[in-house]
């Protein structure tokens, strides 16, 4: 009898457990949504639930602003630093992954390293070098700057990927006579999409929330990406966040990251303890 | 086909000798298995004269031919590896046609070849699927098709068999053997299996530690195991060994005193044998019996009495303690807690010195040899 | 079947096949680590050398070099060593939380249960937000005035009267810590939840026949089997941790009470146009990261060859 109870409260406590976890991760979330559905002065009342939900919030964050403009160029800086790091990651992590030569732990330990760089670091010296190139306030400065941190994590990873590919397969291609790079391209490759889209999936997301290089190397706001675009959502005075259009600009954002994410939990689960718990 | 011929091989791995130096002529067009426990190298050996892996020192010779600075694909070499390593997203054709495609031949030429294969191995049908979609059999089979593709100057098989279940491993161990004599390949396989290399192979070859134990024919292997390493790797249930010295030498014959009691008489070469030596005495399960027949009984208990129908083992403790394991029929009455008289024929047994060497003569003898003379 | 032969020599020179792949290997990895060199490596060596001048952001090209003058005024700038404090603060409390709770979210997580997917899929909520939405979201319950936070613990009767939770310099710090660790216990949670998750499930249910009690199985048999996964995990964040820059600046934005050894080196930088200063600060920012990396690699090189 005494066993049944003990049982029923501690499965009781678990699931209350489980609940102040849920209520934890997502109420900010939901605070957020909430407020941005909240008008003029609703704002300044603590209702969980909005007593007169409206999108004007929602309007003011593309009209107030170029955010539209704001989204597009944070999707096109992602992409291309993914796109061009994934193809130099790809040839790279073949080889550190797959052929023993002199220097490749050294080489896998300056990619760890390189990852660790605080972004602070190389702030002078890459705002020296875009002005150079002359792409201050331009997407493909942050493209060029961005590949600081995009390249040595897709390398990392797909280098994970490719040293648990069978070794026999690579063999049997050997003696079928192939290349390295035949290899590489007719048997490897086509194994890898899942770890490419993974990877790339990853490491879209780390371009797209990157906020430092953004808000450094950028001076106009229809130059600007996401993050900052949010970050300096200002009011008609200087003291007043407008926090309405802050949080509706929020939900915009988050509401695809979050989608995204859960339609590829289980491949961005892998992929991140890969990374970290394999490698 | 050609024969392989190996010279001083030797391979280390971070320091560890893997090949300990081994001279080896693999005779063509014959099936020669590479068997021995496994860290014995035979895998290595194998990707040795495959090209896989570099030798420490030494040479490999295809058909006569120095091939050490050849890459796999220019050896004239296939390999069928234990995972058949099949390529997923290949269908069974692109499969066995990627080598011929990777070396620019004519697609009239690959079409050709690949339904070759295809059909001495009866996989036509399955041509256009993919490998998921295929039974570990089929698998097997278009691997080896893809070998046959390739129109080596040998085969190469690294375990090809132990993924298979047991029905079906006899199977194709039938077709194996089939196959080879359609072909008249020159084919080196690799097993940790010792019924599998008796069954398969012309020539045996007994690995231990990166060296050569002994090569033969499987019945050479069976009758007249050089050292006690082979008589006890070869033949299931294992050879017994009884600890025991000699009493006297005489002609061709020795004779023995067992450390547990009784004397028997034991084919041995005059020049290999002194008095008082200590020796090993080796004497099959198959050659003994429970009824006391022969040169010497001894009397035992049987601790075990394993029934496979068609035969029985007896595990028995002789008198001084040491363990024999006996063959009786599969329908004997003997049972566990039994006494039983366990006779040995001398003529029957091998003998073993203090290294481990047969004190028996050597004669170079490839071909069948029956059993010795009783 | 022994020749009667001299023996062999060696092969001179590793067969073609390995030779090939050597020399393809180096061939793949080059344009990588060239664009690397360029993007990475030259950036970080220019700002070095900018450390030891007096570059100004308005004209870069005219500098003098200065020596270790502004290494000394770093030393001596108390604003630098409070930021310094906050950054090793932050760290080490935000990375023990992260920690404690993510194994234990982990523990919860790897609990057979209905709405598995559902709770995990939860979990990953605060990691798949950026920064600095988080950054916002969080101010906003933290606001002074109309924060939800405020509101509930003064009708709770917690506290007397509405705090200013990232302006009060008390407060501040352990504000953003709280922001840290709510976005980034999942992150911990799901390694260490893989790393529950390839433990045999053999020694629990043996654990269980036994009858030993499930604490006691945890700090004995899983804590240890798990830590190795577990200290990768402590590593990275604490490296990230000591970089911090993103979640300070929007929450707190130059405020000194918060403000990390990033911030502070972009603020002479950028706010003050203070290059060579500023170059000598994030060149610090850099040294402390590096040894610390240093320390955990050779660490664990160490750990691996015993």
């Amino acid at each position: 009898m005494g066993r049944n109870i003990r049982r029923v409260a501690a499965r009781t406590g678990f699931y209350l457990l489980v609940g102040v976890i849920v209520f934890y991760t997502v109420f900010p979330f939901y605070w957020a949504v909430v407020s941005s559905l909240k008008t003029g002065s609703a704002l300044f009342n603590v209702n969980l639930i909005p007593a007169r939900p409206a999108w004007g919030n929602y309007v003011a964050v593309f009209t107030q602003q170029p955010f539209g403009r704001n989204i597009l160029n944070s999707v096109i800086v992602a992409s291309a630093t993914v796109a061009v790091s994934l193809v130099l990651a790809v040839t790279a992590s073949y080889a550190l992954g797959r052929i023993r030569f002199r220097g490749r732990s050294t080489l896998l330990m300056v990619i760890l390293a390189v990852s660790m760089f605080p972004q602070v670091a190389v702030l002078s010296g890459m705002f020296e070098l875009i002005r150079t190139l002359g792409l201050y306030n331009n997407l493909a400065g942050l493209i060029v700057s961005y590949l600081i941190m995009t390249l040595p994590f897709t390398v990392w990873v797909l280098t994970t990927f490719m040293r648990e590919l069978p070794r026999e397969l690579e063999e049997a291609a050997m003696v079928d006579g192939a290349s390295p790079w035949q290899i590489m391209t007719r048997v490897f490759l086509p194994l890898l999409g899942p770890a490419m889209v993974t990877t790339g999936l990853l490491a879209f997301i780390a371009a797209w929330n990157e906020f430092l290089f953004a808000l450094t190397f950028t001076l106009t706001n229809d130059m600007r990406t996401v993050p900052v675009a949010i970050a300096l959502i200002s009011g008609a005075s200087s003291f007043e966040s407008p926090w309405g259009r802050i949080m509706a600009a929020s939900v915009i954002v988050t509401v695809p990251l979050i989608l995204l994410v859960l339609v590829f939990q289980r491949r961005i689960v892998s992929g991140l303890t890969t990374g970290a718990v394999k490698g | 086909m050609a024969g392989v011929t190996l010279r001083g091989l030797r391979k280390s791995f971070a320091g560890t000798e893997v090949i300990r130096g081994i001279d080896l002529d693999i005779p063509d067009s014959r099936f020669t298995v590479f068997v021995g426990p496994s860290g014995c190298g035979k895998s290595t050996l194998l990707r040795l004269i495959a090209g896989l892996e570099d030798p420490s020192a030494g040479s490999v010779l295809i058909d006569g031919d120095a091939v050490d600075h050849l890459p796999p694909a220019k050896r004239g070499i296939a390999m069928v590896f234990q995972s058949y390593a099949l390529y997923p997203h290949m269908t069974v054709y692109d499969n066995m046609a990627f080598g011929l495609k990777l070396a620019r031949h004519g697609r009239q030429a690959i079409r050709e070849r690949v339904h070759r294969a295809a059909s001495i191995l009866q996989v036509e049908p399955l041509l256009s699927r993919k490998p998921r979609e295929l039974s570990g059999g089929q698998r097997q089979r278009v691997a080896i098709g893809r070998a046959i593709v390739r129109d080596p100057r040998v085969f190469l098989f690294d375990e090809p068999l132990s993924n298979l279940d047991a029905a079906l491993r006899v199977q194709m161990r039938l077709e194996l053997t089939r196959l080879q004599a359609e072909l008249e390949g020159t084919m080196v396989y690799v097993t940790h299996d010792q019924v599998e290399a008796m069954t398969l192979g012309h020539r045996i070859v007994v690995l231990n530690n990166g060296a050569v134990e002994q090569a033969g024919s499987p019945l050479e292997l069976y009758h007249r195991p050089r050292n006690l390493f082979v008589a006890g790797f070869i033949g299931s249930p294992r050879m017994n060994f009884l600890a025991a010295s000699l009493a006297g030498v005489g002609g061709d014959t020795a004779t023995v005193a067992l450390a547990g009691g009784g004397r028997l008489a034991v084919p041995a070469a005059p020049g290999k044998v002194r008095p008082g030596q200590r020796v090993t005495l080796g004497v099959r399960p198959e050659h003994l019996n429970a009824a006391g027949e022969g040169d010497l009984r001894l009397d035992g208990i049987v601790l075990v009495a394993e029934r496979l129908g068609s035969e029985t083992y007896l595990y028995v403790r002789l008198a001084d303690g040491q363990e024999v394991t006996v063959k009786a029929a599969g329908d004997t009455s003997i049972q566990s807690g039994d006494q039983v008289p366990v006779g040995i024929r001398g003529g029957a047994c091998h003998l073993f010195g203090d290294d481990g060497a047969a004190l028996v003569p050597t004669d170079v003898q490839s071909g069948e040899a029956g059993p010795p003379a009783s | 079947m022994a020749f009667n032969e001299p023996p062999v020599p060696p092969p001179a020179r590793p067969s073609s096949l390995a030779r090939q792949r050597v020399r393809a290997a180096y061939l793949f990895v080059a344009p990588m680590l060239v664009l690397l060199a360029a993007v990475d490596g030259y950036p970080l060596l220019r700002t070095i050398f900018f450390s030891f001048t007096d570059a100004h952001l308005g004209a870069l090209e005219a500098y003098r070099f200065v020596g270790l003058a502004n290494f000394r005024a770093l030393v001596q700038d108390p604003v630098w060593w409070q930021a310094v404090w906050n950054t090793v603060i932050f760290a080490a409390v935000s990375v023990s939380l992260e920690m404690v709770l993510g194994v234990a979210v982990a523990l919860v997580l790897n609990a057979h249960m209905r709405g598995r997917g559902m709770l995990r899929a939860a979990v990953l909520i605060p990691w798949a937000i950026p920064t600095v939405v988080s950054a916002k979201m969080w101010g906003w319950m933290y606001n002074d005035l109309y924060g939800v936070i405020n509101h509930v613990l003064t009708a709770a009767g917690l506290i007397g009267h509405p705090l200013a939770w990232t302006a009060d310099p008390h407060l501040a710090l352990g504000a953003v810590i709280a922001v840290d660790v709510w976005k980034t216990t999942p992150f911990v949670a799901l390694l260490a939840l893989a790393a529950l998750q390839m433990l045999p499930t053999e020694i629990y249910e043996a654990a269980r026949v036994d009858g030993i009690h499930p604490a006691k199985v945890f700090f004995r048999v899983t804590l240890p089997l798990i830590s190795p996964a577990l200290v990768v995990a402590a590593v990275f964040r604490l490296l990230d941790a000591l970089r911090v820059f993103d979640l300070i600046y929007v929450l707190t934005s130059n405020s000194r009470s918060t403000m990390s050894m990033s911030v502070y080196a972009r603020q002479q930088l950028v706010d003050f146009r203070d290059v060579g200063y500023g170059s000598a600060a994030a060149t610090l920012v850099f040294a402390v990261v590096a040894v610390t990396t240093v320390v955990f690699i050779t660490l664990s090189r160490i750990r691996l060859e015993d």
